[in-house]
């Protein structure tokens, strides 16, 4: 659309995935595809922590190094305190790292940044800029040319002066933030934009799975337009609760042999947090996972290994609050698994097998679930995010400031959503089958086109178009003829999670006519031809109804006026 | 956009009885929408944005989208090269390379110094496409003449060198724009003279060029716009019409005496350039109906100035001339005032000389009267030394003193003693006053 004439230095811009533990860049290359870039040390999940020692920074996994021995200046964990007041903020991941203190309405950190020896307060917004300035020197490095902007994803909540403050904090390092979007959103835009993806429409479950934190949703996918119908988070579920098992058990086992607990130092805690990360990891990808300190406690070295069916049976509990979440955020939506048509697994605790195989033991057959060990095409669980958010920089990076902020402007976003389906209905014989045409969800105005088979004996045909609502049916499976629970109609949320008690249902979703819309005749159709319907829905819930025969001339058009 | 579904089921005939008008028969109405956030992301959104922004429906964006993407693939095609190649042009021997218009051989006329080096690379490549050797040994041609595809590469050479493009830009005639005629001028000044500045412009070291303005452009912009042409700094230079320096080591007398020329060739262009630059400034300069009216306005503002310069001095003039009489009057009324005071003290003067004299001959008089302080007749001695005495005590005072001894005298009447008294007072007064020796008086 518009192009650069306006004089103005030209944009450059990439994917950010600024999170809690790690953070990711990502670019479009000239293929086309997005790839996340690996900063200086060859790293694509670079730890968002800032370390100096002598006043000199260190970024990444350097500076996350540091956590053991210099623990006082290192900080870590800071993503979620941007523009929160210190009252409001959970201190806890930070137990390892500079503690964060309050400094007027945010938080601060009391760090020894400097070469001098006087502890100087930094603020979490200024924490926040160095590290975005240092992912933003690694992207313009490594694609030789300055990064000037960004697409920066963000938590679902994420309240407005967070938003504001990572919006300054990217100012301040030199990015122009050109939009903020969502975390669950930039995953399944990812997944979507894979040049075998086609446009369907969807229920997708996003699983973020992070360091500190986890997040899902449930999104709408409406011919590639997404709506966020529910959330839930966890802010103390995450890695760092599987790394907690792995020290657990490393330090019940140092225990046994040394009789000193290596947690109670906490150089030595921090020690085992690293490494443990690192098996944790490990064991993601292998069956077995080494470990080795050297001077764990009391200038004892340690070495040991885990196997993943120790480390599986260890977190059954931690993988259950995993699965839990995502069985909450449905229901949270008002919907049955069975309606999910996709979970896309996303953070790095994704990687971890054990956690899809569960989630694939909840959803039916039909569901997809794009989780690295449940299947092969699945992208890096980790570089969702930025992918994603480059994915939608290198869309918008050509438009004005100004095209931007209108096309995400409340006027535009806020849209009617049809509460139910809209289909066909298709009489034969003596079933009364409904085919949804428009799903429920999906945003107005919309249009559809569908084929349907023309009686095998051609002539005129009938097409009645309708509003129908999903229920579930659950059937037993005794030798007793079919029973029919019926449901309360349009309630979707009904769904029984409970029912499953003596012997194994069989559920699945059958489509039930709620009410008539329209209903029109194309006459003279050909044998063995198709019929074309073509539904339009205003945002008035107005619709434009055509019909016609595939090739043929005439149509039938109608219209029905809103309510 | 909308992708069409396929679905395998069959729709039901239509039953008998059914009927409606046109075939269609509204029955229902939807149920109520509920309000969500859409989440602003992904290529489907920003059509979704865009639809809504213009107030679109679907088959309108459609349509525009598809117009502009259209579009798109037209201006590439502008883009790219496809003038027409002159079979004159095809048949030209590299060799002669500095003869041929390498902007034609690439065919970008239409760009010439403009042309973006991106430009000329694109050309090049396009016209390689098309004459390469190979490509007409494989299309069956079995003219072994690559003449064209060198004077391609000898373009290209040319053109992608910076150094070398310049000096083919310095000489190429077929860039200038010639200067408009005095007729054509008239009429469309601004235009014509435009044209040919930027033309010239391109030669400029410093770039933005300014711009001939128009009919409202101001005094300091006219005013700078030539100052920049008169001290046109330029880069052109006429390497390009060099001879060809012998490169064998054998004649070097040969080879200095040409460079000699060359480069006396090269100033003489030079030089030649500048005037003809020069000319063709003053030229427009002449044209150039703005100058005429600054100077116009420039002679009505001098006018002005000097009449008020003028009148400055006239009143000047009259002030100094009022203040001249003004002074002489005064002198004038001085000198009177001076003559006046003269005469009066003259007449004083002369009353006090009077005076004087009536004072001298009342104290004379006195010592006449009292028988000059001789009992009977006096002697003339005693006469000669009283009046010697009188008179030096006169000549020993002043004329004040004086009128207070003959009032004195006066008083004392005829009385002899009373006299001598006041002579003897006035005496001994002079001789305390140090004027008079005692006993110079001999008879006081």
């Amino acid at each position: 659309m518009s192009d650069e004439t306006n004089g103005a230095p030209e944009r450059f811009a990439i994917g950010i995935s600024f999170g809690n533990t790690s953070s990711s860049i990502a670019r479009i290359n000239p293929e086309g595809k997005a790839e996340v870039i690996a900063n200086e040390e060859g790293d694509r999940q670079i730890p968002s922590v800032l370390s100096y020692i002598d006043g000199e920074e260190y970024h990444g996994t350097q500076a996350k190094a540091q956590l053991v021995r210099n623990s006082q200046n290192t900080v870590a964990y800071f993503r979620d305190y941007l523009g929160k007041d210190f009252k409001s903020i959970d201190a806890t991941p930070c137990h390892n790292s500079a503690h964060p203190q309050p400094q007027e309405s945010t938080v601060a950190f009391s760090i020894v940044d400097t070469a001098s020896e006087t502890p100087s307060t930094v603020t979490v917004s200024e924490i926040a800029t160095r590290h975005l300035r240092r992912l933003k020197q690694s992207a313009s490095d490594y694609l030789g040319k300055e990064v000037n902007a960004a697409v920066i994803t963000v938590p679902t909540d994420f309240t407005e002066a967070q938003r504001e403050a990572l919006t300054a904090s990217a100012k301040a390092a030199g990015l122009e933030v050109l939009q903020l979007i969502h975390e669950p959103v930039a995953a399944a835009l990812a997944y979507d934009a894979r040049p075998e993806a086609t446009v369907t429409d969807k229920l997708v479950v996003v699983a973020d799975l992070g360091g500190t934190r986890s997040d899902a949703a449930v999104l709408a996918c409406r011919g590639g337009m997404y709506s966020i119908l529910a959330t839930a988070h966890d802010y103390e579920l995450g890695g760092a609760s599987l790394d907690k098992i792995i020290i657990d058990h490393f330090a019940k086992e140092f225990i046994k042999k040394h009789k000193t607990d290596p947690r109670e130092n906490a150089r030595g805690l921090a020690k085992l947090k690293l490494e443990g990360e690192g098996a944790r990891k490990t064991l993601s990808l292998g069956t077995n996972a080494s470990l080795s300190i050297e001077s764990l406690a009391d200038g004892i070295d340690f070495g040991s290994t885990v196997n993943r069916t120790r480390y599986e049976l260890l977190s059954n509990k931690i993988f259950a609050q995993f699965t839990g979440l995502i069985e909450q955020v449905i229901q949270k939506a008002g919907l049955d698994v069975l309606d999910i048509d996709e979970v896309i697994f996303a953070g790095g605790a994704s990687h971890t097998p054990k956690i899809a195989q569960l989630a694939r033991n909840i959803f039916s057959e039909k569901t997809q679930i794009l989780a690295p060990s449940t299947f092969t095409g699945a992208i890096n669980p980790s570089e969702l995010a930025p992918r994603g958010a480059a994915i939608q920089a290198s869309l918008i990076q050509e438009f004005d400031k100004e095209d931007i902020e209108q096309s995400i402007h409340p006027m535009v976003t806020a849209t009617p959503h049809l509460k139910n389906a809209i289909g066909v209905e298709v009489t034969s014989a003596e079933t009364v089958e409904f085919q949804p045409l428009l799903n429920a969800e999906t945003a107005l105005p919309a249009r559809r086109v569908a084929q349907y088979n023309a009686p095998k004996a051609g002539g005129d045909v009938f097409i009645r178009v309708c509003e129908g609502v999903r229920e579930i049916k659950v059937t037993k499976p005794e030798p007793k003829p079919k029973e029919e629970k019926p449901k309360t109609e349009g309630d979707e949320d009904d769904s029984d999670f409970d029912s499953d008690e003596e012997e194994e249902e069989i559920r699945e979703i059958v489509w039930k006519t709620e009410k008539p819309i329209a209903e029109l005749a194309v006459k003279g159709v050909k044998a063995g031809s198709k019929v074309e319907l073509m539904i339009h829905v205003n945002a008035d819930l107005g619709l434009q109804i055509t019909a016609r025969e595939v090739g043929g001339q005439n149509a039938v058009r109608g219209a029905v006026q809103a309510a | 956009m909308t992708s069409v579904q396929v679905v395998n089921v069959s729709l039901p005939a239509l039953s008998e009885g059914w009927s409606a008008e046109k075939d269609f028969k509204a029955v229902g109405t939807l149920s109520a929408a509920t309000q969500r956030n859409l989440e602003a992301v992904g290529p489907h959104f920003l059509a979704h944005a865009r639809r809504k922004r213009h107030h679109r429906t679907f088959s309108e964006d459609e349509r525009i989208q598809a117009q502009q993407n259209v579009k798109k693939t037209e201006d590439e095609e502008d883009d790219n090269i496809s003038e027409d190649e002159d079979p004159m042009m095809l048949s030209r021997d590299a060799k002669d390379w500095k003869g041929q218009d390498h902007y034609a051989v690439l065919g970008i006329t239409k760009y010439r110094w403009r042309a973006t080096p991106e430009q000329i690379k694109r050309a090049h490549r396009k016209k390689v496409l098309r004459h390469h050797p190979d490509k007409k040994a494989a299309l069956g041609d079995r003219d072994e003449n690559d003449s064209f595809f060198k004077c391609i590469q000898k373009a290209h050479e040319v053109l992608s060198d910076p150094v070398k493009r310049r000096q083919f830009d310095s000489v190429d005639e077929a860039a200038d724009v010639e200067p408009p005629t005095k007729k054509e001028a008239a009429k469309n000044f601004f235009k014509l003279w435009q044209r040919v500045f930027e033309a010239e412009g391109r030669f400029s070291k410093i770039q933005p060029v300014p711009k001939l303005g128009d009919d409202n452009s101001t005094f300091e912009e006219v005013d700078n716009f030539y100052n920049f042409w008169y001290n046109f700094d330029s880069w052109r230079t006429f390497e390009y019409l060099d001879e060809d320096v012998p490169d064998d080591g054998e004649s070097r007398d040969q080879k200095r005496h040409t460079e000699k020329k060359n480069a006396n060739a090269r100033r003489k262009r030079k030089n030649e350039d500048t005037a003809r630059l020069r000319k063709l400034v003053d030229d427009c300069a002449a044209q150039d109906e703005r100058i005429k009216k600054f100077r116009k306005a420039a002679r009505a503002d001098k006018d002005k100035k000097r009449l008020e310069k003028e009148a400055e001095a006239k009143r000047l003039a009259e002030e100094k001339e009022k203040a001249r009489l003004e002074e002489e009057q005064r002198k004038k009324d001085a000198e009177e005032a001076a003559k006046a005071e003269r005469e009066k003290n003259k007449k004083a003067k002369e009353a006090a000389k009077n005076a004087t004299k009536k004072n001298k001959r009342v104290v004379k008089g006195s010592v006449k009267d009292v028988n000059y302080f001789a009992d009977g007749e006096a002697s003339a001695s005693q006469v000669d030394s009283v009046l010697t005495d009188v008179e030096l005590i006169m000549s020993k005072i002043d004329a004040e003193e004086l009128a207070g001894l003959a009032e004195r005298l006066t008083a004392a009447g005829k009385d002899a003693a009373a006299v001598k008294n006041v002579y003897a007072e006035e005496a001994k007064r002079l001789v305390g006053a140090g004027k008079l020796k005692e006993g110079e008086t001999k008879t006081f």
